[in-house]
């Protein structure tokens, strides 16, 4: 079990946190303009990395806010935590 | 009897006589034994029968990795416990246990003919075997197997004891007590660190507060008398909490770790001290010390498995520490250097010790202090056989070919009743990998060692590899100083004097002239498997280490493989030619010794075990005979039967009450949110399916939400309270998770939206009257709120008092009747619903519950989502296209409803149901096909929700039907068990179509 630093309230125990998948993938701005295939391309294909991956959480039993995170998924160690819309100050 | 107690320690107070049951006997031991050192006081070495071939076992071990002696503790009472290590078990007076695994006793055990069969049991026989005839396996091969297999009992009684968690946090925890964890501890926390020491054992000091001999000294002094002084020196540290008795049972990433402390096992019934049995310390520690140490290898030979053939170490921690021989005619069979400690001890005390040694000579400190005492050593030899069934009584040696593969010259056969093992020793690394750690292989003498990567943790002391006391102190030292960035520590100049071993040999299978398919050589004790099945696996073609654990079940009883594994590889790197450090090792997976459920679970039982929601309307439920329902966390009232009412009975009559007169309901668990902001309609707008824009101030709507996969994800009815203020409703079982999609939404696609959420299901109560007088109930409620129906029209609200509390009423319907919803803070909710009750006496105001709730919307076709759909139905599949706006640009999910799959005509569809018979009641979940004689039958769809309508007088369905929107008038049929009843597809809308009643 690991330790998040949520960028609101700090350093809390990962079972205060929920998962939120793969991060960065932005809901088109005009789904009616695509393809089947680019909108399935949105929906349903995650790339489930084994290594370093940014991804969503949620600090579900606390401010509630969502952030990103940037995990190693072969040793959970976090590499960076920043919030939503912001840039990740590694890579 | 002869005493096997041969000597006074530190440790067993001979003064403190205490008595208790093995197998129904009554013996004596004393305060400080073990179950298993107390047994062997008595001369017992029989305590159990192996898994398989039910061949007589003795013990072992003296620790957690013992294979043979488990037992089962207090049986046939609440407190009882299987599969315990009768080497871990504190002696206390009335203490019951007895062997398992065996039947009817272990002197005579009926099992025990799989061993003269066990030529027929090769690795795999079961799988093999037991495949075929199917049918035979339920009925005859399982509960047979399960019969004679079975390990202890469990307990079938409520367990009686508490079990507690506590958190903890600290800078440093030391697991392991030895003199490397002592050393560490003592570092740490001199330096300043905040310091845990964990010890799965009673006393502090490993195996060296019992190395008694000159060989061994520390500072000029024993080596067992220096680290008595230091460990008196450790109780004395502030900033140092010293935890006894608690095991560590995993390690977990970022240092988090679960360590079991047995609080009251080592006590007798009258003398506990706490109510608490066990507590689980969850434990986060900035670094973590692993000192968890060795475990000393068996070597495998023909017959290595017999009562009185023990480890080594053990023999000499039973005589050393507990004071006690393991027997009169004593060999020591080992590959190294450390049992010759053992032989010591005995020949020390007078007893008769000889020596098999199968190295060719080797000239160590204290091997040449062995030959000058004049014992005996059979050197380049190895035992080939042994004999005795119940307890060992003698042994065949034979000399060693050059390459050791063969045995070569004479058989000597020589009395003996104790055969201490030495096959070298294995660093326990569990914790380590456990934690994620790597390992490295090294060669000289075949051991895997901790590969240290981070700074998060780091391991010394003999699970890090070092054997030799020197070392151990050396490089404990020098790791320890380096973790903590200390410059220098009190351990700088301890003079170390110790017998170096200079030689070793290892030979993982010792070999036979007997051919090996006619040998006993055991690898696992406790699963009972061999070195032949191990060569078997092979030549059928198992190559992973993975593989060869399943098949031969080598590894996978309740000690983990701690003394089988590294046998298993040896075997099989030979074999197979592959170098062991590219074999690899299997994964040590939690929790390193069994815990029990009562550790996991803690206070989390019964009444704890889930959080229970009620409303503030719950206590008039009980009172009233409700029979509850749970849904998600809620209690809901299910149906309130009266007097001799089934629960048929009680729902019939809430229903036809409902639409003849009023009925009420509790809705308080709908879940709620409050919407505020100056963009609310536009947010309701892109996560509802409808439009939103141009309700008006105080008009409730129905809204649909899908997932953007289109499928339907919740329901319920919105209110604008205000401008930009809404309230919306959830089911009861999706609020929370509807709450954090909008939040997710919000906060990551639509930012710049002004919205803001709050749950506030908790703090309104809400009480829903149906049915024609409704009307007139509310007319008394709220005397001064008009109810025309140009006024207060369908679908809108209205705020109002009941006593000077403000209240909203809306009128909306989930049952087709009219019908009215007045919420209210949630203290008052009790005597609103009681207000409700009274106002409605006279007309035969109902309450039902949500069995009669799901009936009423079943009659009008309103779906439940959950139950009516499974997120695979898109409002198309229900047939609810008129909330489907086309005019909005986009809503979450909009795009979805036109892939190539959502647009599939021949979906599952929502429909109607009717049976034949109007009496036959369909079951739910149950399959619907069309021709049931074309093999394989295919299924269209199944049935969702099915009732009688008392209102109808017939039964009634909803059912998903593949293309069943072109079915309307279709005969079906629904297959069951004993008959296949026939149904007539129809309208999912059963009851007032026009939707009459809504302004009766
Ligand atoms: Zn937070």
């Amino acid at each position: 079990m690991f330790i998040i630093n949520c960028p609101y309230c700090g350093e809390r125990d990962q079972s205060e946190f929920t998962a939120g998948g793969e991060a960065h993938i932005e809901r088109p701005k005009q789904p009616t303009e695509l393809s089947d295939d680019e909108w399935a391309e949105f929906l349903f294909m995650r790339k489930n990395i084994k290594g370093v991956q940014f991804e969503r959480w949620n600090h579900a039993h606390g401010c509630r806010k969502w952030f990103n995170v940037v995990r190693d998924t072969t040793n959970d160690k976090i590499h960076a935590v920043y919030k939503m819309g912001e840039k990740p100050s590694i890579d | 009897m002869p005493n096997y107690r041969v000597k006074k320690t530190d440790y067993v107070d001979q003064t403190n006589r205490i008595s208790f049951k093995f197998d129904g006997k009554t013996y004596f031991g004393f305060k400080g034994d073990t179950l298993a050192s107390a047994l062997l006081s008595n001369g017992i070495h029989l305590v159990g029968r192996s898994f398989k071939y039910h061949r007589p076992r003795g013990i072992m071990t003296c620790g957690s990795e013992e294979p043979n002696a488990i037992c089962q503790i207090n049986p046939g009472t609440d407190l009882t416990e299987p599969n315990v290590r009768a080497t871990e078990i504190e002696l206390y007076e009335g203490l019951e246990a007895s062997s398992q695994n065996c039947w009817p006793n272990v002197n005579f055990d009926i099992g025990g003919i799989n061993n003269f069969i066990s030529p027929f049991i090769p690795a795999g026989f079961y799988y093999k075997t037991f495949m075929w005839p199917k049918s035979f396996w339920k009925n005859i091969y399982e509960p047979l197997i399960r019969k004679s297999a079975g390990l202890g009992k469990s307990p079938t009684l409520p367990d009686p004891d508490l079990y507690d968690h506590k958190h903890i946090h600290c800078d440093i925890l030391v697991i392991g007590g030895g003199i490397s964890g002592i050393i560490a501890a003592k570092i740490a926390a001199k330096s300043g660190s905040n310091t845990i020491l964990i010890d799965d054992k009673n006393t502090l000091g490993g195996s060296t507060i019992f190395q008694n001999n000159e060989n061994f000294k520390i500072n000029d002094e024993i080596s067992k008398d220096w680290l008595f002084k230091e460990i008196e020196e450790l109780k004395k540290l502030k900033n140092l909490t010293i935890k006894t008795r608690t095991s560590v049972a995993a390690y977990h990433s970022y240092n988090y770790l679960l360590a079991k402390e047995n609080l009251t096992d080592h006590l007798s019934k009258n003398n506990k001290t706490s109510n608490i049995r066990q507590r689980l310390w969850k434990i986060r520690s900035n670094k973590v010390i692993i000192a968890s140490g060795a475990i000393e290898r068996p070597l495998v030979f023909n017959n290595n498995d017999r009562p009185g053939i023990i480890l080594a170490s053990s023999v000499n921690k039973y005589l050393n520490f507990y004071g006690v021989i393991c027997g009169e005619n004593n060999f020591v069979f080992t590959n190294n250097d450390s049992a010759y400690e053992t032989a010591l001890s005995l020949f020390e005390k007078g007893i008769q010790i000889k020596i098999i040694d199968i190295r060719k000579k080797t000239n160590s400190k204290i091997v040449k202090r062995v030959e000058k005492l004049g014992i005996d050593i059979y050197w380049n030899s190895t035992v080939t056989n042994t004999f005795g069934y119940r307890k060992l009584n003698s042994i065949e040696i034979m000399n060693l070919s050059e390459d050791g593969s063969n045995v070569i010259g004479k058989k000597i056969k020589a009395k003996c009743d104790c055969l201490a093992v030495s096959g070298g020793w294995t660093p326990m690394v569990h914790m380590h990998t456990q934690s994620g750690g790597k390992l490295n292989f090294r060669e000289s003498d075949q051991v895997f060692l901790p590969k240290e990567l981070d700074s998060e943790h780091i391991s010394v002391g003999s699970c890090n590899g070092d054997f030799e006391l020197d070392d151990i102190i050396k490089n404990t030292n020098e790791k320890v100083k380096s973790l903590l960035n200390l410059k220098e520590t009190e351990f700088e100049k301890t003079y170390v004097s110790c017998t170096k071993e200079l030689d070793k040999r290892n030979i993982w299978l010792l070999p036979n002239k007997i051919t090996l398919g006619k040998t006993k050589s055991f690898i696992d004790f406790q699963n009972d498997s061999t070195a032949k099945d191990i060569k078997l696996a092979l030549r059928e073609g198992f190559r992973s280490i993975e593989h060869v654990k399943r098949y031969t079940t080598t590894g996978m009883a309740t000690d983990q493989g701690k003394l089988s594994n590294m046998h298993a590889l040896g075997i099989i790197s030979e074999t197979a030619g592959v170098k062991m450090g590219t074999l690899g090792t299997t994964t040590f997976r939690p929790p390193f010794t069994p815990l029990t459920f009562g550790a996991i679970v803690g206070r989390n039982v019964g009444q704890f075990f889930d959080i229970t929601r009620r409303t503030s309307i719950h206590e008039w439920h009980i009172k009233n005979n409700a029979k509850f329902e749970n849904v998600g966390q809620w209690k809901r009232p299910w149906y309130y039967p009266k007097e001799n009412e089934n629960m048929h009975q009680a729902v019939q009559r809430e229903s036809k009450a409902a639409r003849d007169s009023a009925g009420i309901l509790d809705a308080s668990t709908l879940g709620k949110i409050d919407i505020q902001g100056s963009d609310a309609s536009e947010f309701l707008n892109r996560v509802y399916t409808n439009a939103w824009s141009k309700l008006a101030i105080g008009k409730c709507r129905y809204g649909l939400m899908l997932n953007e996969d289109g499928m339907v994800y919740d329901d319920g009815v919105t209110t604008r309270l205000g401008d930009n203020h809404f309230l919306m409703t959830t089911t009861t079982g999706g609020a929370a998770n509807v709450l954090s999609k909008l939040e997710d939404y919000l906060q990551t696609e639509w930012p710049e939206l002004d919205v803001f959420l709050t749950s506030v299901t908790d703090q309104y109560s809400t009480v829903s009257i149906c049915g024609p007088n409704s009307k007139k109930i509310l007319i008394k409620l709220f005397p001064s709120v008009n109810f025309n129906d140009d006024d207060f029209t369908h679908m809108s609200f209205k705020n109002s008092t009941i006593n000077n509390i403000n209240c909203r009423i809306m009128r909306i319907s989930f049952t087709g009747e009219l019908s009215y919803e007045i919420n209210i803070e949630a203290k008052y909710g009790k005597s609103l619903w009681e207000k409700c009750i009274e106002a409605g006496k006279d007309f035969n105001i109902t309450p039902y519950g949500t069995e009669t709730m799901h009936l009423l919307r079943a009659e009008k076709g309103f779906i439940i989502v959950g139950q009516d759909t499974d997120g695979t139905m898109t409002p198309i599949d229900l047939q609810m296209d008129w909330i489907v706006s086309k005019k909005k640009y986009d809503f979450i999910g909009k795009r979805s409803l036109y892939r190539s799959d959502t647009i599939r005509e021949d979906r599952k569809q929502l429909v109607g149901l009717l049976t034949e018979d109007p009496k036959e009641i369909l079951e739910e979940g149950a399959q619907i096909v069309s021709n049931i004689s074309k093999k394989p039958v295919e299924m269209l769809g199944h049935v969702t929700s099915s009732y009688f309508s008392p209102n109808l007088n017939k039964s009634i369905a909803l059912a998903v039907v593949r293309n069943g929107k072109k079915m309307k008038g279709q005969k079906l049929l629904v297959p069951m068990e004993n008959k296949n009843i026939n149904v007539i597809v129809s309208d999912s809308i059963f009851l007032d179509k026009e939707n009459k009643r809504l302004n009766a």
